[in-house]
């Protein structure tokens, strides 16, 4: 793809988490329309983008790797990103996505569309399109190199506003001091 | 008693031969990390946490159970000692299965502490994710083995200061757990005498309160002292008995 503009291509990306980390991004609220003016959001949930695009400076990362289609989506956001950033615990853990990882999937889905389903419990239709889970759902950084670490169940919106700055100023964040907080 | 001297990260120090490192450093505002070690329970070194470097020794010795000698040179915070601290920390985190966000003593929790002092960014070892149980089956306490550092904290306050030896160490390995009585479910212990005491000593949400929320309880040690000064005074013994 054709750069536009000189601005840094930034990416977020939703694997196995719930989407806590992503509202926590919109949580930076007034702070979103400045950075606006110095990103370029070029591939997000939050955006309307297809394919995962070449050449990204940074991309954050939610959510554990948790099924086929998120373990593809990983090597390809390592491939096309100089920084990638793990968002949130269940990307830097598994955390709670994680939770399942002491049952089988079968166990798990029975429990899910049977045990709790309030109407019509029924095991749902195997199709070939839909990503099939993997044994268990692990971190990130099990699977490909992660630049750096945003804890936090979610991390709030003044760490992920930390982190952007110090991406967009060239410098891999360090949050031991200040922003190390599980949970 | 006699008094030794010697040398902690570089600052003279006197000490009775009866302290332990720990004492000493503490005595001098030193700060050494540790986990399986509480003021008032007999110390066993199980975690680890506090190990220091002696002069002249290739081993590395937990300063919870070493005991000082004249000349000693003693290192609280090398590299070294931190490399180490900072691999038990990954390691206990990847044996258990931690989920902060969910747990009741999230932001009161020894483990976590420890976590943040050791700079503890990720874990570089595979997570086991082991298949650990739960107990509910006491009426007030829960104990949940995912997050257990087996630190035999509880096992030593009910034998040591309750008295009802309600729970032991079992297993091996990663199948090592705390059990209660011959291993049998916690409210089937005719032991017990829901004294509480073993879920105020557990450095982590392993031992809980029932009916707490996430992030609501907050863990209190302090009883433990009261309790073991007041044995060592013999305030509780009848004025017969202490004379004869
Ligand atoms: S015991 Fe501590 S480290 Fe483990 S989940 Fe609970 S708060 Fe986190
Ligand atoms: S509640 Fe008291 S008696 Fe029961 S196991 Fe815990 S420390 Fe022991
Ligand atoms: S239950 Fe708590 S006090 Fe007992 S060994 Fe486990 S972590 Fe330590
Ligand atoms: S505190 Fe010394 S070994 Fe645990």
């Amino acid at each position: 793809m054709q750069k536009v503009d000189s601005k840094p291509r930034v990416a977020t990306v939703w694997l196995g988490g719930c989407s806590g980390c992503h509202m926590s991004f919109l949580d930076m609220d007034e702070r979103l329309l400045e950075l606006a003016d110095r990103i370029r959001l070029v591939y997000s949930p939050l955006a309307d983008v297809k394919e995962f695009p070449r050449d990204v400076d940074v991309t954050f990362v939610e959510g554990a790797v948790s099924n086929e289609e998120n373990e593809h989506m990983a090597h390809i956001v390592r491939r096309n990103s100089r920084y990638v950033v793990s968002l949130g615990d269940c990307a830097v853990t598994g955390n709670v996505t994680a939770l399942r990882n002491k049952h089988s999937n079968v166990e798990i889905i029975h429990r899910s569309y049977v045990e709790l389903a309030d109407k019509t419990p029924s095991l749902p239709i195997q199709f070939n399109t839909v990503a099939q889970l993997l044994p268990q759902a692990r971190p990130l950084h099990e699977y490909v190199n992660v630049d750096a670490f945003l804890h936090g169940c979610p991390p709030t919106a003044d760490q992920i506003w930390f982190a952007v700055n110090e991406l967009l100023e060239g410098r891999v964040p360090v949050f031991s001091t200040i922003y190390l907080r599980y949970g | 008693m006699s008094v030794l001297t010697l040398t902690i990260d570089e600052h003279p120090v006197s000490a009775k031969p009866d302290e332990t490192l720990l004492d000493i450093a503490h005595q001098n505002d030193i700060d050494i990390p540790t986990l399986c070690h509480l003021d008032g329970l007999i110390d066993v070194g199980a975690c680890r946490l506090c190990l220091v470097e002696i002069e002249g020794s290739p081993k590395l010795m937990p300063a919870c159970t070493t005991r000082p000698q004249e000349g000693m040179v003693v290192r609280t915070n090398t590299d070294r000692l931190k490399k180490y601290r900072k691999m038990i920390i990954e390691l206990l985190a990847s044996e258990g299965n931690h989920q902060c966000a969910v747990c009741v003593v999230n932001n009161h929790c020894e483990l976590q502490n420890l976590a943040y002092a050791v700079g503890l960014v990720y874990v570089r070892f595979p997570y086991l994710y082991p298949k650990k149980t739960l107990d509910a089956t006491q009426e007030s306490y829960i104990i949940d083995r995912d997050r257990c550092v087996l630190c035999t904290r509880c096992v030593r306050v009910c034998s040591e200061v309750e008295g009802a030896h309600v729970w032991d160490v079992a297993g091996r390995g990663i199948s090592c757990e705390i059990v209660a009585d011959m291993n049998q479910m916690w409210g089937d212990s005719d032991a017990c005498t829901s004294c509480g005491k073993c879920v105020m000593v557990c450095p982590t949400g392993a031992l809980i309160k029932k009916g707490a929320n996430v992030a609501e309880m907050e863990k209190e040690t302090d009883f433990l002292k009261y309790i073991v000064t007041a044995r060592q005074k013999q305030e509780w013994v009848g004025e017969y008995l202490k004379e004869h």
